[in-house]
C-alpha cells in the first residue's frame, strides 16, 4: 500500500492526472509532476509560508499536506492570478509598492492574501499584518509588503 | 527534507477507521487528521510511521455540534471554525479569543482542534482550554467507546491516555452559562510560535464576589492543568486588581515548571504570575 496512487488534481481548473507516492508533498507534487513552478518549496516543514496555495479557497501551506489528500479538491496557485494580459490587483499592488525584492516569497504572500482578501475584504491594519505575520520574507521586505496588501485590498474593493 | 514511505489508508467511515486502527495502530500506525504537526514531524524523520490513517474523508467528523449545554467538536474540526461566531455564549467567546494566538491563518485552515489535545504538545492552547473548562475525550476502538476527562486524558509530554488501537472521535466542552466571564492570555517570542506559557481563567460574578473560578495553566508544565490555589484565591472575592495578583502568585507558587535551554523554572513562574493576571484583568 506504499504504491503509487492514482490521482486528479484540479489546479488553476486544468486537471492533472497524475500517479504518485503517498509520501509525496502537495508542493512537490504541483511542481515535479504538473509542472507549475510558480509555488515555491522554503522550509518543507510549515514555517516559511512559500508554498502557501488555496484550496477549495483556503490558503494551506502546500508542505504540509499529502497529494493523494488534494486528490479531486480545487487548488489555486500563482499560476492562476493573472487574467490573460492583466496582472491581479495583488500583483499590480506589489510591482507598484516595491514589494518584492528577490522574489522567492512572493508565491505564498500572494496567494496568503488573496485567500484571506476574497474571504474577508475588510481586514483592518491590525488583522492584515496578523495574517502576514503567517510568511516569512528573507530579505525582510515586510513593510512595503503590508502596504501593497492594504493598498490591493482598497482596489480590491473598488 | 521528505517524509519516509508509509502505507496510505482513507476510510470514510468511523468504523472503517477503528477496523484499520486495530489491525495497523499496533504496527506503527498513525491517524492523519489536520497533519500540521505530524507532516513537519515526519519531513524531519522524526516520526517514520509505517501506516497512515487519514481521517479527512469521513463527513460525521466534521461536525461541530452544540446539544443544550454540551459543545461537540469532531476530530475534524479545523482550528478555523472558531474564528467566526460559531460556537454561542461565553464558550464561543473564549474559543475565539484563544484561536487566534493558534499558529497562523494557513496553519488553523488544516490543523484540529482534536489533533492538538491528541499530541498533547504542552504548549497547546486547546489543551489548556480543555484542562480549564473540565472536557471530555471521547475514544473509540473495536472494543468500544471510553469517555475520559481532560484530567484523565493528558498523561504528560505529547502522553495522552489514547492506545495504539484508539480514535479520538470528539472533544466535548460544556456550554458556560450566560454572564460567565472568559479570559486568555499566553505569551511566546514570536507571533504565532510555541507559547512559553499561558492561562485561560473563566469565573461568575455573584453578589458583587466571583463563584466558580477556573484557573488553568499551559505551556509552563508538563501537561495542562487547573491550579486549585489560584481558585481558591479568587473563589468568595470580590474581581480587583489585588486579588488577581494574590492568584497569580499562588499559581506560581503551585506549579511545577519545565525547564529548558531560553527558560528557567524561575522565569516561567514570573510568566504564569503574570499572565494569570492578564488573564484574570481581561476576563470579560
Amino acid at each position: 500500500m506504499t504504491e503509487r496512487r492514482a490521482i486528479t488534481l484540479s489546479i488553476n481548473g486544468t486537471q492533472y492526472n497524475v500517479t504518485v507516492e503517498p509520501r509525496r508533498t502537495l508542493v512537490d507534487v504541483i511542481r515535479d509532476d504538473c509542472g507549475q513552478t510558480g509555488t515555491h518549496i522554503g522550509c518543507e516543514h510549515g514555517v516559511c509560508g512559500a508554498c502557501t496555495v488555496l484550496i477549495d479557497g483556503e490558503p494551506v501551506r502546500a508542505c504540509l499536506m499529502f497529494a493523494v489528500q488534494a486528490d479531486g479538491r480545487s487548488i489555486r496557485t500563482v499560476e492562476g492570478l493573472q487574467q490573460g494580459d492583466k496582472l491581479h490587483p495583488l500583483q499590480q499592488a506589489f510591482m507598484r509598492h516595491h514589494a518584492l525584492q528577490c522574489g522567492f516569497c512572493t508565491p505564498g504572500f500572494l496567494m496568503l492574501a488573496v485567500g484571506a482578501l476574497e474571504k474577508r475584504p475588510d481586514l483592518d491594519d491590525e488583522e492584515l499584518v496578523d495574517l502576514l505575520s503567517a510568511n516569512l520574507c528573507r530579505c525582510t521586505g515586510y513593510e512595503n509588503i503590508i502596504k501593497a496588501v492594504r493598498a490591493a485590498a482598497a482596489d480590491m474593493k473598488a | 527534507m521528505k517524509p519516509a514511505p508509509f502505507a496510505y489508508h482513507a476510510p470514510t467511515s468511523i468504523d472503517e477507521a477503528v477496523g484499520l486502527l486495530a489491525t495497523w495502530g499496533p504496527q506503527d500506525g498513525r491517524v492523519l487528521a489536520g497533519g500540521q504537526s505530524l507532516i513537519p514531524t515526519m519531513a524531519f524523520r522524526v516520526a517514520r510511521p509505517a501506516h497512515l490513517i487519514d481521517i479527512n474523508g469521513i463527513a460525521e467528523l466534521a461536525q461541530l455540534r452544540v446539544d443544550g449545554s454540551v459543545l461537540t467538536i469532531g476530530a475534524c474540526v479545523r482550528h478555523a471554525a472558531f474564528e467566526s461566531n460559531t460556537v454561542p455564549g461565553p464558550t464561543g467567546a473564549l474559543l475565539r479569543n484563544v484561536v487566534r494566538h493558534i499558529a497562523h491563518y494557513p496553519i488553523r485552515t488544516r490543523g484540529t482542534f482534536c489533533g492538538s489535545i491528541a499530541h498533547a504538545d504542552p504548549a497547546s492552547e486547546w489543551c489548556c482550554v480543555m484542562a480549564a473548562l473540565d472536557g471530555v475525550a471521547v475514544l473509540r476502538s473495536r472494543r468500544g467507546e471510553r469517555v475520559l476527562r481532560a484530567e484523565d486524558f493528558f498523561q504528560g509530554v505529547m502522553t495522552t491516555a489514547l492506545e495504539e488501537d484508539e480514535l479520538l472521535v470528539a472533544a466535548k466542552l460544556p456550554l458556560l452559562a450566560a454572564g460567565t466571564r472568559t479570559g486568555f492570555a499566553e505569551f511566546s517570542r514570536r507571533k504565532g510560535d510555541f507559547a512559553i506559557a499561558m492561562a485561560a481563567v473563566c469565573y461568575r460574578v455573584e453578589q458583587r464576589v466571583m463563584a466558580e473560578p477556573r484557573v488553568a495553566i499551559g505551556g509552563a508544565e508538563a501537561r495542562a492543568r487547573r491550579v486549585p490555589e489560584a481558585e481558591r484565591a479568587l473563589s468568595g472575592r470580590a474581581p480587583d486588581a489585588n486579588v488577581f495578583a494574590t492568584a497569580g502568585a499562588a499559581a506560581a507558587a503551585a506549579i511545577d515548571p519545565l525547564e529548558d535551554i531560553n527558560n528557567t523554572t524561575a522565569y516561567r513562574r514570573s510568566l504564569v504570575r503574570t499572565l494569570v493576571e492578564r488573564a484574570l484583568e481581561g476576563a470579560r
